[in-house]
């Protein structure tokens, strides 16, 4: 039974991680109908950005620290907020008119720009992320082992859905967001600036790949530049596992296909981990195309 | 649709032309004053980490050689080529150095499936191959012109780790946690089984990951609920470190052991606490090691900035034995190297007393070492 | 187009494939290489374009289906020995017919369940296959695992290559100018347009995935038998993309286009490699004074990808060979 409890803890930190990139691609995908291939390379970018800030962080707020490790948080999440704002300015607005599958190439090249750009500068070898926050043990009983990192995980990804489905829901933003999501040229007749909301949609969803790079980071610190492009896949069939669009069931497919591939790995077979994301999505693509939560949506002809 | 087969057909001429006009480079003595010497590595991609390692090892022996004045009153010139850890472009680069380059013996690879698809190509055009650190038996047994420097999987993983978690860690039973996208991790726990379990132990499940896989958690919780004495990680340093955080994080107190892969720095920066009274079999040790590998590791250190792994040390091995057996040969020939490099006896490298023996593999002895107050320590040395 | 002609064309482009592999010795083994490579990239290229091309449907997997052609038909290969010229390439065609047939049901496995799917799903599925056959491949200790498989006869040369690659761009030409052409061509443009009018959309997707699978399998079969290895992780997600670089380079649905994609797009490495080698530049002092090239080669190559698909996303040959009608 402990063992069970274990493997659950373990897939529900690793899954709430996924859960948070899973975010970003839905966002993105709910308001452009298009999957950006680069959204997990944003991810290994925020963790390199908590490598290089927090020596310069420490210098002000001692680390490793609860505040410190916040400010590296936040500061991480401004900077690919900003850089997810660039990405979208210059590779994909001028495309905005074009057939999806010339987009979908065009962050293909971003997305390995990143990768080997980020081997180029950063140096391929993986390095060691600092610690940032203080670690403690918080329970031992009987063969189950739970510290502090993983209810930092859990804590900090409810805290960012919380904080998403406010923005989303009740702010004048997350309104235009959803209406350029459910109508682009409607929202536009209305006065909805659809440049601003795309632009601000990517920065968001950047910044809670930062979150998830830095949790990530702090849970399993070793940081390479390649380190993106598996959780990035694995959090794009989650995203389209809860319904691709749909905020809530981005969150469930992130927490679903962490607690499966745990399990699966655990208790069956740990030789096909890999595989069992791309199995779970085209179960799920065969079975119900528009996710768990996701509503069928009638083609337009 | 007429203008289409046309066009294909020019096209093939023209390719035809093109063809007829490149002449095949003349391999040997190259620019008259240079002796060229191919190296082909991952320099990018996946496994840059390996290949970049290695290629530095082998670039600072070239230096210091040249230096020191080359060999044969030449200047030694060692032309790199990429292969973005791709399979097939390491058949393409060796293409390209044997036949356009020119070169007169060959270094690569530290991957085993890279090396088998080159090595093939060397020994068809006759051109000696040192391979660093491929530990596959099968990549020797291509051709009498393919050797490798570094100890074999059977060596380090049926004699070396078998006996040391037998004799000295007095473990029954093992788990194996091996890399299944690495054929180093997988050769090395198939030879560990066999001979694990030929002297009595038993062996009590394996587990996978891949490289590049940062959470073991389901797979640890898995052992841990087995009860093994000891388990065994045949894998690479860049997942070791975060095998042992997260094992004892889970309230695993088992010994950790496991080959050359887990040598380097950032091993210990990784893992850190984690590791301690873990073990591992490489080929030096830092407190048993002679002045040439305690030079080695100040000259690297000043050079780039980091201290060395096993394979930067292999790298630096392979570009010495190589330059020694050219010298050893008196003449730029590629047939003659290649006797050169057979006969290698009792060659002082940094990673052991190397020893080439009829199956072109090097004989030489292991360690293994430990990890105590974050620092490495030696243990023993098993002999072949 | 002319039937006659385009028979009489494909014996000529055999005939001289022929000519030039007799020659083959006289050529400087890297090119040589380099030569099959292209060839090899041409079949991959072209058949990939009937399905993505013509049939508008996205797949990034291509590079499973080349996988399992090679796997198969070096599996088939390996069990002979020496064998004189003639049986030896009596079992070369059989093993590459059998690879592409194993290729093509594993086409038929992917095509049938995705049918559903457009775009961007179908990409991701694709690509999913893709990824699943890497892996399978990887833990099948029948073929080596990730240690690798080890050709025995590397029975490729430009005969092969380059005839292969005219018998499907005939097979595919040919293909696209039937009525069946006519129901892929309809299934790009608009889907659901074609199943309101009768046509069944099913039968020609999954035929376009068949027969650019079996293409893409009798490519791996030359693939293995050129390079006389093969590893799992050579035909993984970066290889497929290669091959789609290739087809919209070329201007999707051009297949003079794809084929010349399919020579720059094999030789640009190279290229650059052969800049970053050249020793000196006239006005520069530095040895080697390209050499950065070296470490940047896919960096240059992802913001080339950029660059074309921002400026010229209809391919670089789009207006010159169209032919379409």
């Amino acid at each position: 039974m402990t063992e069970f409890l274990q493997q659950l803890i373990n897939g529900l930190a690793f899954g709430s991680i996924l859960a948070l990139i899973a975010l970003g691609y839905t966002m993105v995908y709910g308001i452009l109908r298009f999957i950006n291939f680069a959204h997990g390379d944003v991810f290994m970018l925020g963790a390199f950005a908590g490598f290089y800030l927090a020596p310069k962080i420490a210098t002000v707020v001692p680390l490793p620290s609860i505040g410190g490790g916040l400010v590296v948080l936040v500061a991480a999440m401004a900077i690919c907020a900003a850089l997810g704002v660039l990405i979208e300015r210059f590779a994909y607005r001028p495309l905005r008119s074009r057939p999806k599958l010339t987009v979908l190439i065009t962050a293909i090249g971003v997305s390995l720009f990143l990768e080997y750009a980020g081997q180029f500068v950063f140096g391929a070898a993986p390095k060691k992320f600092p610690q940032i926050l203080p670690v403690y043990p918080i329970a031992h009983l009987g063969g189950l082992s739970l510290n502090s990192n993983q209810v930092v995980v859990l804590g900090v990804t409810l805290l960012l859905l919380l904080g998403l489905r406010f923005i989303v829901l009740k702010t004048k933003m997350g309104t235009a967001m959803r209406a350029v999501s459910f109508n682009p040229e409607a929202a536009a007749l209305m006065g909805v600036n659809t440049d601003v909301i795309i632009s601000f949609t990517f920065a968001l969803g950047s910044a809670l790949a930062a979150a998830a790079g830095i949790l990530w980071a702090v849970n399993y610190p070793a940081i390479d530049p390649l380190m993106g492009i598996l959780p990035g896949l694995k959090a794009f069939v989650a995203a389209v596992l809860g319904g691709i669009g749909n905020l809530p069931g981005a969150a469930l497919g992130g927490v679903i296909i962490g607690v499966t591939e745990t399990l699966v790995s655990g208790y069956i077979s740990s030789t096909y981990r890999d595989a069992i994301a791309f199995a779970v999505l085209i179960l799920i693509l065969l079975i119900k195309p528009s996710g768990l939560l996701g509503k069928k949506e009638a083609e337009k002809v | 649709m007429k203008i289409w087969h046309g066009q294909f057909l020019a096209a093939a001429a023209a390719a035809l032309w093109l063809a007829g006009c490149k002449p095949s480079s003349t391999p040997g003595a190259g620019g008259g004053d240079t002796i060229k010497v191919g190296e082909f590595a991952s320099l990018t991609g996946s496994e840059a980490t390996f290949g970049q390692s290695s290629h530095r090892g082998t670039l600072l022996a070239i230096d210091e050689l040249n230096a020191a004045g080359g060999v044969l009153g030449k200047k030694i010139q060692l032309l790199t080529e990429d292969n973005q850890s791709q399979a097939g472009q390491s058949a393409t680069v060796v293409r390209k150095l044997i036949s356009s380059d020119g070169v007169v013996a060959m270094l690569g690879e530290v991957a085993s499936s890279r090396s088998l698809e080159a090595a093939p190509i060397c020994q068809q055009n006759k051109i000696p191959m040192i391979s660093p650190s491929s530990t596959n038996p099968k990549v020797t047994q291509v051709g009498d012109y393919i050797f490798r420097v570094c100890f074999l999987d059977s060596f380090q993983g049926g004699k070396v780790l078998a006996n040391f978690a037998r004799n000295t860690l007095k473990a029954n039973s093992v788990t194996v946690l091996k890399d299944v996208k690495s054929d180093y991790s997988v050769g090395l726990a198939k030879f560990f089984m066999e001979g694990y379990t030929g002297q009595g132990g038993k062996i009590v499940t394996e587990q996978n990951y891949s490289g590049g896989d940062k959470d073991f958690s389901a797979q640890l919780t898995a052992i841990k609920a087995d009860h093994p004495d000891a388990i065994l990680v045949p894998g690479y340093y860049t997942e070791v470190g975060l095998i042992a955080l997260q094992a004892r994080q889970l309230g695993l107190t088992l010994p950790l052991f496991g080959g050359d892969g887990w040598e380097s720095s950032v091993l210990v920066s990784i893992g850190g606490a984690a590791l301690e009274g873990d073990y591992f079999s490489t080929h030096f040790s830092p407190d048993d090691s002679s002045p040439e590998a305690q030079q080695f590791v100040k000259h690297y250190q000043a050079k780039y900035g980091e201290t060395p792994d096993s394979m930067a040390a292999l790298g630096y091995d392979s570009a010495l034995i190589l330059v020694d057996a050219i010298k050893r040969a008196g003449v730029a020939d590629s047939a003659k190297i290649r006797d050169a490099i057979a006969a290698t006896k009792n060659f002082h490298g940094i990673t052991g007393t190397i020893t080439i023996d009829e199956n072109r593999n090097a004989s030489k002895p292991a360690v293994i070492v430990t990890i105590k107050n974050g620092q490495i320590k030696y243990v023993e040395t098993i002999a072949p | 187009m002319n039937v006659r002609h385009a028979k009489t064309a494909l014996l000529g482009a055999l005939a001289v494939c022929l000519l030039a592999s007799l020659f083959a010795s006289r050529i400087n083994g890297y090119w040589l290489n380099n030569f099959y490579d292209i060839g090899i990239g041409m079949v991959m290229a072209v058949s990939l374009n009937l399905i993505n091309g013509y049939t508008g449907q996205f797949s990034l997997g291509h590079a499973g289906f080349m996988a399992v052609g090679a796997y198969t038909a070096a599996m088939i290969t390996n069990q002979f020995g020496e064998l004189n010229f003639l049986a030896a390439n009596g079992v070369f065609a059989l093993a590459l017919a059998a690879g592409g047939l194993a290729a093509a049901g594993a086409g038929l496995l992917v095509g049938i369940p995705t049918l559903r799917l457009r775009g961007d799903y179908l990409a991701i599925v694709t690509l999913g296959f893709g990824e699943i056959i890497r892996v399978i491949l990887q833990n099948m200790n029948a073929v080596g695992g990730a240690r690798g498989l080890s050709v025995m006869h590397g029975w490729t040369n430009l005969f092969w290559t380059f005839g292969l690659a005219a018998v499907t761009v005939y097979v595919v030409a040919s293909l696209v100018n039937s009525t069946y052409g006519r129901g892929f061509i309809a299934v790009h443009d608009d889907e659901v347009a074609a199943e309101a009018i009768g046509i069944n959309t099913t039968k020609y997707k999954v035929t376009a995935f068949v027969v650019g699978a079996f293409f893409a399998g009798v490519a791996g079969g030359l693939y293995a038998h050129s390079k006389q290895f093969l590893a799992p992780g050579g035909f993984g997600f970066l290889q497929s993309i290669t091959f789609v670089v290739m087809v919209i380079l070329g201007g999707m649905g051009n297949t003079i286009g794809v084929l010349l994609a399919a020579v720059l797009l094999t030789l640009l490495p190279e290229g650059l490699r052969l800049l970053a080698d050249i020793e000196h530049l006239p006005g520069i002092a530095a040895d080697r004074p390209l050499g950065w090239i070296g470490g940047t080669r896919m960096i240059i190559y992802s913001l080339l990808l950029i660059v074309l698909m921002l400026t010229r996303p209809q391919g670089l040959f789009a207006k010159q060979f169209k032919i379409k009608n």
